[in-house]
């Protein structure tokens, strides 16, 4: 569904991304995790090409992102992603927040994208917030919002740029529920993250990446229980305590 | 000249003039001023837009120009806007108030493309990011996710530009357009009473600027609370 070629990232001098081959299928849950400044986010960043690579390729769907003809706003529809920060839209209502894009984008007319909102926000618990403005929300509950915003345009993959990092602790919980859902709803999903023990239960595969690179990869069993690289031990060791 | 005398001679000067200075002299440095903020902001946004712009073609004259006209005395602005632009276009058949306007508008809009400028760039990147992983394109961010929420940095400040204008209008009386400083010295002429018309001129404007200020810190209460 989506994979990389050879992606290079640099931000002036430094080389974030040195080169990342690598092929995501759909149906995969695939968690990514490394200490800070290994390029995880930016990673995830550049499959959606909020990042621009400095070169290689990002193939989706079997269109090579990077080309100059393509339109990346279409392919970014089919590509939901969810921030660390939540990003919702302070000065639009909950509901608002899910219908503006597929209205827009003319996905759907107004009254099915209010239907599929109703229906979204029935999911998550959020129904009686969907005419308030979400300044009115909890970290998790924006967090929320922001999953389904990303939902409403019923994308073939999800991005997940460490959706809990922000989060009070006892907020944690009701947002990895819902991704969890997703995941046994089928959806393709790629997430950055700190949290061992999730990435542990939902993950098909785990993605180790160190300095730029992916240092090791595996089942979440072998990365988790028997990591091969030193560094990917150092750093559990060093989490997971 | 004692006090007492000064007071009475204000009192003199308002029951004969009082015309001169609250309607003839308000209205026109009222009128004046709503003109400039009114174009200054369209005309300021375009300006802020074409110095964001992509293209160095567009934002460089563009940044030059607005540099050049904030660098520079606003009463040389206004002499060149009364004594050579007509002279250059004659064919325009300008009135002073127009050409003196369109002077004060070019001044402001530059001011103001600052202003609107700061506040689209106010509104957090990641605000963009969201919209654009979305499948938005940057003309539709900018619509329904970044102005929206730049207007609410950008009203107090064209509030206080306001302000500022209706001060600035006063340079305007050089070249005797009627404003409010205008009436000073119309009345001074009349009464040879210097002291006694700009007190009254001051208190005027200082009356306009002051309730016009709390009016703008009530509403940016407003605005605040509905964030």
């Amino acid at each position: 569904m989506i994979e990389t070629v050879n992606l290079v990232k640099n931000f002036g001098e430094l080389g974030v991304l040195r080169g990342i081959s690598e092929t995501i299928h759909k149906g995969e849950v695939v968690s990514i995790i490394g200490p800070s400044g290994s390029g995880k986010s930016t990673f995830l960043r550049c499959l959606n090409l909020l990042e621009m690579p400095t070169s290689g390729k990002v193939i989706f769907d079997g269109v090579n992102l990077m080309d100059k003809d393509v339109d990346i706003n279409l392919h970014r529809q089919k590509m939901g992603m969810v921030f660390q920060q939540f990003n919702v839209f302070p000065h639009l209502t909950v509901k608002e927040n899910i219908t503006l894009a597929p209205v827009l984008l003319k996905k759907k007319s107004k009254a099915q994208a209010d239907k599929l909102a109703d229906d979204l926000l029935g999911r998550i618990g959020l129904s009686d917030k969907a005419d308030e403005h979400p300044r009115r929300l909890s970290g998790g509950q924006k967090q929320r919002l922001a999953i389904v915003r990303a939902l409403a345009m019923e994308p073939e993959v999800m991005l997940f740029d460490e959706p809990t990092s922000a989060l009070d602790p006892e907020m944690v919980g009701e947002v990895l529920q819902v991704i969890k859902d997703l995941v046994q709803g089928g959806m393709t999903c790629i997430i950055v993250t700190h949290e061992m023990g999730f990435a542990r239960e939902v993950s098909t595969r785990v993605l180790f990446m160190d300095d730029g690179l992916i240092e090791e990869q595996g089942s979440p069993e072998q990365i988790f229980e028997n990591p091969k690289s030193p560094r990917t031990r150092e750093f559990l060791s060093k989490v997971l305590r | 000249m004692s006090l007492t005398t000064i007071a009475e001679n204000i009192v003199k000067i308002l029951q004969n003039y009082w015309q001169i200075f609250l309607i003839k002299g308000v209205g026109i440095t009222l009128l004046l001023s709503a003109i400039t903020v009114f174009f200054g902001a369209i005309f300021g946004s375009v300006l802020a837009f074409a110095k964001m712009s992509r293209f160095r073609i567009i934002r460089l004259p563009v940044s030059f120009f607005i540099e050049l006209i904030r660098g520079t005395p606003i009463l040389l602005q206004l002499y060149i806007g009364y004594f050579i632009v007509p002279q250059m276009l004659p064919a325009l058949g300008m009135s002073d108030f127009a050409s003196i306007s369109v002077a004060l508008i070019i001044n402001s809009s530059c001011y103001m493309s600052e202003v609107v400028r700061s506040g689209i760039q106010a509104v957090d990147k990641t605000q963009t990011e969201a919209a654009r992983s979305l499948g938005l394109n940057s003309s539709q961010t900018m619509l329904k996710v970044v102005l929206p929420q730049a207007v609410k940095n950008i009203l107090p400040a064209l509030g206080n530009e306001f302000i500022m204008i209706i001060k600035e209008t006063s340079l305007a009386s050089t070249f005797f357009i009627g404003d409010l400083m205008t009436s000073y010295l119309v009345v001074k002429g009349k009464t040879y009473l210097s002291l006694e018309s700009l007190i009254i001129v001051g208190a005027i404007y200082f009356a306009l600027t002051f309730s016009l200020s709390k009016l703008i810190g009530g509403f940016e209460r407003k605005l605040k609370t509905s964030d």
